[in-house]
């Protein structure tokens, strides 16, 4: 009998595959965008199932709160007449070539994962891994281990504390100041690369003019 | 085929998850013209590639009780700040090119093409 965590796992994946294919065969963008944002959802659901709340929160955060709104005003601001939806003269090859390609790449990964050894040692590592947790968990994971909750107190969950301690080593903490210094300078880059230049765009009018 | 499956934990099937979306990203990136969708796709790979973090974060943290578990979750968190990042440069670029062509698709950014 399959257990309850591989049962939620395959709801959140089946979920998740579904909107993103949905996503990418959709003609309307504005429907591609909202949809890919459920697909962004469905992935903060599988972090959280893999016991990484940290990461499933930043990624609600980041991809299904901001990365969606630039997107959605990215739709707004770049919007057409209704020839914009029209389909391109060749897209129909291209379409079947990229089918081609990414089902060629989707079968050469997955003959490549079913046929490693990957799972034995974490079939194996199950019954030590319950007590290592067991042993590392805090009081309330000890008080969820309940015997109706095996499965979910084995989940190793990775607490904010740690996170925070490990970013505060100095490895750490140089890769988060050039992580700041990175998103500073892509921000500013793309207020300069978006900002309406009046000089430049003047020249560029000219140049197609010319 | 049974021998296939005996030794298919969720591991596998995580990884075969990332795989489709890898996928199904690329070909979002490959087949449409639509410069937002490309982009996209490519933001849908990352995401893929960020399942992956976890999932072996996971299955580490499993193996060794919790020992290698946060360098994934590290890798992942710096991943999504830099596709934020693209994400926002991205689309900047879409604007302007917008602003310069009329139009987004990708046939007609073609002006720096050899």
């Amino acid at each position: 009998m399959p257990d309850l965590s591989l049962l939620t796992f395959l709801a959140i994946a089946l979920a998740t595959l579904g909107a993103c294919a949905a996503a990418v065969t959709r003609r309307n963008i504005i429907h591609s965008a909202l949809l890919l944002v459920a697909g962004w959802a469905g992935i903060a659901a599988c972090y959280l199932w893999a016991g990484a709340e940290f990461v499933a929160f930043a990624q609600i955060l980041v991809y299904v709160g901001a990365v969606s709104m630039v997107v959605l005003f990215a739709v707004l601001l770049t919007r057409l007449g209704p020839g914009d939806t029209a389909p391109a003269p060749g897209a129909f090859r291209r379409a079947a070539a990229a089918l081609l390609a990414g089902g060629a790449c989707l079968g050469a990964l997955a003959g490549a994962i079913l046929t490693s050894p990957l799972g034995l040692p974490a079939a194996a590592a199950r019954a030590p891994a319950a007590t290592g947790a067991a042993a590392a968990a805090d009081a309330a994971a000890a008080a969820a281990g309940a015997p109706a909750a095996v499965a979910a107190a084995a989940e190793p969950a990775i607490r904010v504390r740690e996170i925070g301690l490990a970013l505060m080593e100095p490895a750490g903490a140089a890769a988060l100041l050039v992580t700041g210094v990175l998103l500073t300078v892509a921000l500013i880059g793309a207020i300069v690369i978006a900002s309406n230049d009046r000089r430049g765009a003047d020249n560029s009018g000219e140049e197609a003019a010319s | 085929m049974m021998n296939l499956f005996e030794n298919t934990g969720t591991l596998h099937l995580a990884l075969l998850f990332s795989s489709a979306l890898f996928c199904l990203g690329l070909v979002a990136a490959l087949a449409r013209s639509n410069t937002i969708l490309v982009l996209l796709g490519v933001e849908l790979m990352l995401n893929a590639a960020n399942i992956n973090f976890i999932v072996f974060a996971r299955h580490s943290a499993a193996v060794t009780a919790g020992g290698g578990a946060m360098t994934g979750v590290l890798f992942a968190l710096f991943s999504i700040a830099v596709a934020a990042a693209e994400a926002a440069v991205g689309l900047a670029l879409i604007i302007a090119l917008h602003r310069h062509r009329r139009g987004i698709r990708l046939q007609d950014a073609n002006e720096l093409k050899g």
